[in-house]
Parts: C-alpha cells; structure tokens; sequence
C-alpha cells in the first residue's frame, strides 16, 4: 500500500451544519443583513471629530469624580434608589406568587395559565424606562413612581422564573399528593412550595441588586432615584459630578453583588 | 437536627434555638428595611398626585385610543435601525468579550494581572446600564446610530464574559489535559479542547444577551442614541399619546419576535 502523503492525512473537524446548502444560505444571510444594516449608521464624522476633541475634557472630567460639591444631592439620590430597590423588591416578591402559580402549566388551568402568562409577556415585553413613562404620568414626579415601575417589572420577571421553577418540579410528589386526596392549596403548600423556594428566595435576592441598577435609569424620565440626579449632572456637562455618581453606582452594585452572592451560596 | 430534652421529655425541632433566633433576626431586618424604605418614599410624594391618578391614567388612555395608524409608515425605519443597534451591538460585544473571556477566566489567563484587569473591564461594564452608556457616548460621539451600537455593545460585553468566563471554568479539565500531553500550544488547547466544549453555552449567552439589547433598544433614542424611542420621545413631548400608543405596539411586536427567535434558537441548540 502506497504511503499517503501527510498533507492529505489533516484532520478539519466537521461543519457544524451539514447541509452546506443551507449552510452557505445562512453565511451569504448573514452577509447581506450585515451590509443592509450598516447603511443605517450615518455617521456625522465632523461631530464626533469635535467630540473626540471635547472628550479629553469628557473623560478628565470622569476621572476627577467631584463627590463634595454636590454631596447631600447625590447621597439623597442614592438613598433613594436603594428605598426603591427594597420597596419594589417585597412588593413585585409578594404580588409575582398569584402569577406564577396560575403560569405554571402542571398546577393551573388553561383559562388561569393563558391570563397570567399574558400579564408576565406584557410586563416583560416593555423596558422599565416606558413603563415609567406611564407611572410618571399617573402618580407624578418621584421615588413613588419609580417604586411601582420597579414593582411591575419584578413582577414580570419573578413570575416568569417562578412559573418555569415550578413548572420543572419533580411530579412524583406533586402526584403523591394528590392520590392522599389533597386539595389544591394543600399540593401546593406542602408539594410545591418546598421544591421552589431556595431558588425563588434566590432569584428575589438577585432580582433586588438588578432593581437598584435599574432605579439608576428611570430617573432620566423622572421617577426619582439617582438617576434624575445624573441625568442633571449630565444636561449640565458637570462631568466631575456625573464622574462621581457612577463611581458611587459601580462601588454599590458591587457591594450588592457580593452579599447577594454569598446569601445566594448560603441557601444552596 | 436538634433534640431538645424538656422536662424528660425529647421534643424534636427543625432548628436549634441559635439558629431560630438568627432566623427570626433576619425577618426583622428585612422587615425593617421595607418599613424604612417605605416610609422614605412615601415623605417624597405628593399624594395629591397620587389620588388623581384613576382620572389621569383614564385621560390618558383616552388620548391614547385609537391609535394614529397611518404614522406606522414612518416608523418601519426607526424599528429596522432598533434592530440594527442591537444586533451590531451584540456582535460587537461578541468580539470583544472572546479576548475580555479568556482573559478572566482562571484556567486559561496568562498572568493572574490579567485577570484582575479583564474582571474589573467585567464589573464596570456591567454595572453601568446601557442607558447610561448611551448618555456618556452620546456626549463624546453625538446623537445617532453608531452612539446606540456603541452603548449596547459596551454593557453586553461585560454581561457575555461574565456568563462566558464561567462557563470556561467549568470545563471538563481533562481534554485540554490530552492535548497539553500531546504537546499542543495554548493556542491549540484553546480552539480543540475549550471552544468545542463551550460552543452551546457561547451561543445561547448570545442569542439570550440578543433578545436583552432589543429591549433596551427601544429606549436608547429617549438620550438621542438612534432607534425608535426617539419617535417615541418627540412623540411624549408633543403630547401625541396616539403615535405613542402606536410605538408601543410597535415595540411590543418587536420584542415579541425577538423573544420568540431567541428561544426557538436556544432549544435547537439544547
């Protein structure tokens, strides 16, 4: 037998599609929609030429974070935020179990599970910024609206993850339950309940370090927390101010992150 | 589990008194929190506001009915560039966090120095929301498009290396092991023993951080960072709560769609 040459020996791992018509479709796709979408960037090349220029006096302005001159407005600002975090954190916890009980498919009704997955897809599908928007609106300027925004979202977002929790609980003890002729709040306090609720304590501690985060940004459009007080600093090109307000942001969200984490790994 | 002997007789109880207390502590402080934090609200709003809300709320939806319909015409560019800023953005961010990825991760990072600087390059990007990145950018590069893109890729990249970087660490060790005895470069061991083995999760962080940037898309344009939310904030302040119903329906069919792709996608790749 001939030796075969080790150049026709190499080894290419296989494609990750087979099909190389559909394959070479979805490159040459791919292709085409990169060319289309990039024409909608139209650059104002002159603009960012003078802002490349301004940005020294941008980025200065970030690295001097100024956290005296505006102090009491900034720690207001944050304590705000953190009120709306907690608040919104009990309120969405307590008012996303009804949802996510009537979203779970093993346990509800099909009329029941249709309704309260309409609500979760209509909470979730907006972002917390428009649904703002409309609480501004209807209760006024301030922390109260950012609350009940943040409460509509952690809502969405809990009974969603609460919904698919339960939906992945063992049956078997689900079904135990219903032999010994339980009824139904009793299948779900002593067969559901025990199986969700490290992740849904969990998922309510993460969900409170997300809601300080968002708090930061509903305040462009008025509900309060510290993100009106950046969106002044911003308007008012007080770099120094803006500098050390998200200074503050970061250094918090960290801190959130960290306890999160470890009452996370505790409950485990 | 603790017995405890009272009186001859042994009673069995879940937890022991420490432990009990700690626990009836800690529902106090967060108990506590909530009052507090309550309460801080409540002496920042006006109630009058408040109290009127059922007639503002029901002004509002009356203005907001029936929609101006004819106005969709103008908006399919505004949606067509939402869509563009947040898949150009997520492929942007894809192309960063793969450096910032394996960097961070322990398994595979050069020098520990590294690390640390590609875990703060992490922490930053991911603490600031896109929102607010569109505001700095938007202050350095001007209002558009690209400010949009920019801002998008900026906070997704930290959220996909974060996801990404974990999942490197999990990594069965044994078959970068095989390629290290086989004499294979680092870069070797990389792209045959750790990228096989991450693809799925690589995708599915994409398409899911994806269907995140539609999202928060929709309201980059209320900073002037492109895309339809600056229809929607000339709209609000024109008090035209008819195309602004509009937008929203808009939006809500978009983010409909995008969630519906992102899940067919990450089933398929399960």
């Amino acid at each position: 037998m001939a030796a075969i040459p080790a150049q026709a020996r190499r080894w290419s791992p296989p494609p990750q599609i087979r099909n190389p018509l559909l394959r070479w479709g979805l490159v040459l796709g791919g292709v085409a929609y990169l060319v289309l979408a990039s024409m909608s960037i139209d650059v104002n090349w002159q603009r960012v030429a003078l802002g490349i220029e301004r940005s020294s006096r941008v980025l200065s302005g970030f690295l001097r974070p100024d956290f005296a001159g505006r102090g009491p407005q900034i720690l207001g600002g944050l304590l705000e935020s953190m009120a709306m975090a907690v608040t919104s954190t009990v309120i969405g916890a307590a008012l996303c179990i009804p949802f996510g009980l009537g979203a779970a498919r093993n346990i509800s009704t099909p009329a029941v599970y249709f309704v309260c997955r309409l609500v979760i897809v209509l909470a979730r599908s907006f972002q917390e910024v428009i649904i703002a928007i409309f609480f501004v609106v209807m209760v006024g300027f301030g922390p109260f609206a950012g609350m009940l925004t943040l409460s509509l979202s952690t809502i969405g977002f809990l009974a969603k993850l609460l919904a698919e929790a339960i939906e992945g609980t063992d049956e078997t003890q689900i079904e135990a339950m219903r032999a010994t002729g339980a009824s139904w709040p009793q299948v779900v306090v002593y067969g559901v309940v025990p199986q969700v609720l490290p992740r849904f304590i969990g998922l309510t501690v993460y969900r409170l370090d997300q809601n300080f985060r968002n708090s930061a940004v509903i305040g462009i459009v008025g509900a309060g927390g510290i993100g009106a007080v950046l969106t002044t600093a911003m308007s008012r090109y007080d770099y120094e101010v803006a500098g050390a307000i998200l200074l503050s942001i970061v250094t918090l969200v960290l801190a959130a992150e960290y306890i999160s984490g470890i009452i996370r790994a505790r409950l485990q | 589990m603790p017995v405890i002997d009272t009186a001859g007789q042994r009673v069995w109880q879940l937890r022991d008194r420490k432990s009990t207390l700690l626990r009836w502590f800690g529902y106090f402080v967060c108990v506590l929190a909530f009052v507090i934090s309550m309460q801080y609200i409540a002496n920042q709003t006006f109630w009058v506001f408040v109290v009127d809300s059922g007639r503002q709320i029901g002004d509002l939806f009356g203005r907001m009915f029936p929609p101006e319909w004819p106005y969709a015409f103008q908006l399919w560019g505004p949606l067509w560039d939402t869509l563009n800023i947040a898949t150009i953005g997520t492929l942007v961010a894809v192309v960063l966090a793969i450096p910032v990825t394996f960097l961070a991760a322990r398994n595979t990072t050069p020098h520990p120095v590294f690390r640390m600087v590609a875990l703060l390059l992490i922490v930053v990007s991911r603490s600031v929301n896109s929102l607010i990145w569109a505001l700095i950018i938007v202050a350095l590069i001007g209002p558009g498009v690209l400010a949009g893109i920019a801002a998008i890729s900026l906070r997704a990249v930290g959220f996909i290396s974060k996801l990404l970087y974990e999942a490197v660490e999990e990594i069965n060790q044994e078959q970068v092991e095989a390629m290290l005895a086989t004499g294979a470069s680092r870069l070797q061991v990389i792209l045959y023993a750790i990228v096989p083995q991450i693809r799925p999760a690589f995708v599915g962080i994409s398409v899911f951080r994806w269907d995140i940037n539609i999202r928060e898309a929709t309201v980059l344009g209320l900073v002037g960072a492109g895309g339809i939310g600056f229809q929607l904030n000339s709209a609000i302040n024109r008090l035209m709560w008819d195309r602004a119903s509009l937008i929203f329906v808009m939006i809500f069919l978009l983010v409909l769609f995008s969630e519906a792709l992102s899940a067919r996608i990450r089933k398929s790749i399960t």
